[in-house]
């Protein structure tokens, strides 16, 4: 089941940056990389819970910015020999508006 | 028996599927068509031409009168459809109606127009039939006239390229960051911006039109939103295109983005069949001219009853923008299990970047040298195992099937004659001459031909010829390159950005051939540095290259939250400064107010919501940044100095205060560090700092290169000067030498290690000119950089950075 929500416009987010998303299971950061592409992933590193989105985008991945390590925003996986994961979201843009599927962000509540 | 057909827009794909409808279905369909345009079907894809003055309109026509008329088509032009009665199967046009049996709608697209104001004064034009065509070439027979494109996709260039052609000036305004975003990659980009520049159109990336400017009705400029006013006769807008469904719409079929259809591009209604740009099929929309003929072909089919789909397939666009060779095809996304194979010639400006997923070819950009294209859209199409000829696979199909070649055999094989170093113009005898005279390191091959002493990008082929000489009497040097994207090291690419005048940070990343497409985490923020250091007041800082300190100009804590530190100048304060601290310590729930080692106060645990408020509120208590967590000018501590102290033997205090004044905002390799100590018992500590000022009785001794991090180093002594103003100038003068000459991250120690005292001082002291010429360089930096950045980010436009994009916890439970 997917729920598709209105999160906000793809230019809210600056070209290889990132903003944020409160939601009640912790912060989500909404990643824009410089092929205009969106990302989701929960903003805490697996490492020591690092706001991933104040971390350096480059090509689909980021690095954290507290100690460095680089994670992919699509798959959520850590990179090189670091291991670790945070969940994905997903997302799509629609007439340059963000779309995000909330499902998993919403079930514990409903339940 | 003749069946009624008619057809609303006579474009390419509509003509198509009328030519496919005669020769299969000869003398079945009695056809009407409708044009709006008071012409017949002509190749839109040839207009370029036609405005570059390469072909006239003659030569473009597709179907002329006797074809139409050969096929007994009522041709309609110049009159437009003002509605369709679905009901009684009639087309009303504006001089009658007629019925059909069939309908087909091929109403094409709308040029969009941003409702930009003044979007309505003549003189704005889309680029989408003749007429626009010909309003442009009316231009060029103005002397002097000047136009402005807005919109650097395919079509505003090529409108750029055309008019430029007809002698007429030409900028070209684009919003993003680079042009083509959504075929090229952004070194692609850049190069294409190059090239645009070397045949005179001016190219503004980035940009923000505001409002288009007019007299007496007529367009007179466009003003963007940094408040730039560009004059110009005739403003063209080519932003892209909206399917034209406002006819099928109105008859009340289903519209989505555009006119829906399924597979036999059959609409809502079995009657009516829609093609072209105007239709959406499984979501998607057209604007390539191979989907629109494969359509036509459907249309044909089903109009004859038989079964036909229409299967969208993997398009590749090979691009021509006058006399720039572009080709990019697939998906050219990064993504997991994506891998780059990236080829850059800079000295030919070529560019070619493929995009491997497993063993296949997914995408492929080239930009320069576009031979290879079609073999490569082939790879991809056909969706061909590559895995045998990876290494190889850049080359394109020449390459194939041979053995891998040893690079050492290839410099072997090379010509005495042949140039290894194209910047001094050394070739391959003159090097191996040196060798065999002796030169056996690259730093004598370097002294002694220039080899590779330029921009370095040889550095590697110079090597190997080393070593084919000397053989194993040679062992490559290792160099720490600057980071995996490239084999330079920060000296050379500081070099190369210098001596190429690369101002973009696409524009370093394709001349030193960068081998991933926009960096990493490393790179990315010194060559931000290198840039903002040599090109103020051109190069435009970039947010998303700087760590997280310096681009929310906070420390960021391990809870997230961040500290606030506030400059105080040289170490004091006031009682109403105090006040207002601690007003916002309370305020804002600061969790730990702390004394820092560099004289000022650190307000600790403030989350980031709320950074611009508490900024706000300590500049308007006169405070700015203290940039406690900048690469640039930290603290100017001092001691109380002759003010107050028994000892003091001069002002340290109103000393420290003047350099931290003057120094302040100056973004560095690394954090500098200065103090003032009043007497040799120096109580401020200023022989462990970068820059340290020791007051005696007869002036001021300058101490440089000290730390006390990581790694505790002691100064050494540059010089001693007399006055405040010397201390200023020589101060300035090291530290705008140490900008130009360290690494990014390099503290001042480490430069020093690597140069020698002895080039300070001799740049510094022993030289007046070059100690004024250095700090006029600093001077003239400061100017850009002296803007205290809280200020500017607690204005609005900044402000909403600060605050979440959405809040999910607010949505009402369901």
């Amino acid at each position: 089941m997917t729920d598709w929500t209105d999160i906000g416009a793809l230019e809210d987010i600056p070209e290889r940056g990132a903003r944020i998303i409160k939601t009640h299971m912790g912060c989500v950061a909404i990643f824009r990389t410089a092929e205009n592409e969106v990302f989701a992933i929960d903003d805490a590193c697996p490492h020591k819970g690092g706001p991933l989105s104040e971390g350096i985008v480059h090509g689909r991945s980021v690095t954290c910015p507290l100690h460095n390590m680089v994670l992919r925003l699509d798959t959520g996986l850590a990179q090189g020999a670091d291991s670790g994961a945070v969940n994905t979201y997903a997302t799509r843009i629609e007439g340059g508006r963000i779309l995000l599927d909330t499902a998993k962000l919403r079930r514990e509540r409903v339940a | 028996m003749t069946k009624n057909l008619i057809v609303i827009g006579a474009g390419m794909a509509s003509g198509r599927m009328l030519e496919h409808l005669f020769e299969t279905q000869p003398g079945v369909w009695n056809v009407t068509l409708f044009n709006a345009e008071p012409r017949g079907n002509y190749n839109r894809l040839m207009l370029s031409p036609v405005l570059a003055g390469d072909k006239t309109y003659a030569e473009i026509v597709t179907h002329d009168a006797d074809w139409y008329e050969s096929h007994g088509v009522t041709c309609r032009f110049g009159e437009k459809v003002l509605r369709i009665d679905r009901e009684a199967k009639v087309v009303v046009g504006e001089n009658g109606a007629v019925h059909y049996d069939r309908l087909v709608i091929a109403t094409g697209s709308n040029p969009f127009m941003i409702p930009l104001p003044g979007h309505d004064l003549n003189g704005v034009i889309p680029y989408r039939d003749l007429d626009d065509t010909e309003t442009m070439m009316a231009l060029g027979a103005r002397p002097g006239a000047r136009a402005i494109v807005i919109g650097g996709g395919l079509l505003g260039l090529e409108a750029a390229a055309g008019m430029k052609a007809q002698g007429v000036d030409v900028t070209v305004i684009h919003v993003m960051g680079h042009l083509m975003e959504r075929q090229l990659d952004e070194a692609a980009g850049y190069l294409l911006k190059k090239s645009l520049e070397e045949k005179g159109i001016t190219v503004l990336t980035s940009a923000n039109s505001q409002e288009i400017l007019g007299t007496d009705g007529r367009v007179s400029g466009l003003r963007l939103d940094d408040g730039t006013e560009l004059p110009c006769d005739l403003l063209v807008m080519a932003v892209g295109i909206r399917p034209n469904v406002a006819l099928a719409k109105d008859a009340g079929l289903a519209v989505g983005r555009g006119i829906h259809v399924d597979d036999a591009m059959i609409t809502s209604d079995a009657n009516i069949l829609a093609l072209g740009e105007c239709v959406e099929h499984q979501g998607a929309v057209f604007g390539l001219v191979a989907p629109l003929y494969d359509q036509a072909k459907v249309a044909a089919e089903t109009l004859g009853e038989n079964p036909a789909a229409f299967i969208p397939k993997e398009v590749a666009t090979k691009l021509k923008v006058t006399g720039c060779d572009l080709f990019s095809a697939g998906d050219f996304a990064e993504g997991d299990g994506r891998e780059d194979i990236v080829f850059r010639d800079p000295a030919r400006g070529v560019y070619k970047r493929l995009v491997m997923e497993g063993s296949r070819l997914i995408g492929a950009v080239m930009y320069g040298d576009t031979a290879d294209g079609a073999w490569f859209h082939g790879l991809i199409k056909d969706r061909t195992d590559v895995s045998d000829m990876r290494d190889t696979l850049i080359f394109g199909p020449a390459f194939q099937g041979g053995t891998p070649s040893d690079p050492l055999a290839a410099v072997a094989a090379l010509p005495g004659d042949a140039e290894i170093c194209g910047c001094n113009g050394i070739c391959k005898s003159t090097i191996v001459d040196a060798i065999n005279g002796g030169a056996s390191s690259l730093a004598d091959v370097r002294a002694q031909t220039k080899a590779s002493a330029s921009c370095g990008t040889c550095t590697g082929l110079v090597e190997q010829v080393m070593a084919l000489t000397l053989g194993d009497g040679f062992e490559v040097q290792t160099v720490k390159p600057m980071c995996p994207c490239t084999p330079l090291t920060h000296m050379d690419v500081r070099r190369l950005i210098k001596s190429r005048e690369l101002k973009s940070m696409a524009a370093v990343m394709q001349e030193c051939g960068w081998t991933t497409s926009c960096g990493c985490a490393s790179c990315r923020p010194a060559l931000n540095y290198y840039l903002l250091c040599d090109w103020p007041g051109e190069y435009q800082d970039d947010d998303q290259s700087r760590f997280v300190n310096e681009r929310m100009h906070s420390n960021i804590q391990k809870d997230g939250t961040y500290s606030v530190v506030p400059r105080m100048w040289g170490g004091i304060t006031t009682s109403d400064e105090l006040r207002a601290i601690a007003d916002a310590a309370d305020k804002y729930a600061v969790q730990t107010v702390k004394v820092t080692g560099g004289q000022r106060i650190d307000l600790l645990g403030v989350k980031k919501q709320d950074l611009p408020d508490i900024w706000a509120d300590l500049n308007a208590a006169g405070m700015v940044s203290g940039q406690a967590y900048a690469k640039g000018l930290r603290t100017v501590k001092t001691c109380v100095g002759s003010d107050h102290c028994r000892f003091g033997t001069q002002d340290s205090t109103g000393l420290g205060i003047r350099m931290e004044k003057a120094l302040w905002g100056s973004w560095t390799p690394a954090k500098v560090k200065m103090a003032v100590s009043g007497c040799p018992r120096n109580c401020a500590e200023s022989t462990c700092k970068d820059v340290g000022v020791i007051c005696v009785d007869s002036g001021y001794v300058l101490h440089i290169g000290g730390a006390a991090g990581l790694h505790i180093q002691g100064t050494e002594v540059m010089c001693t000067v007399k006055t405040e103003d010397e201390v200023l100038e020589y101060t300035a003068a090291v530290v705008q030498l140490y900008r130009e000459e360290a690494a990014y991250l390099e503290r001042m120690y480490k430069w020093m290690d690597n140069v020698g005292l002895d080039h300070i001082i001799a740049r510094v002291v022993d030289d007046a000119d070059s100690r004024r010429a250095l700090a006029d360089r600093f001077y003239y930096a400061q100017q850009f950089m002296q803007q205290d950045p809280w200020a500017e980010r607690t204005k609005p436009a900044y402000r909403a950075l600060y605050a979440p994009l959405a809040d999910l916890t607010l949505e009402a439970a369901e």
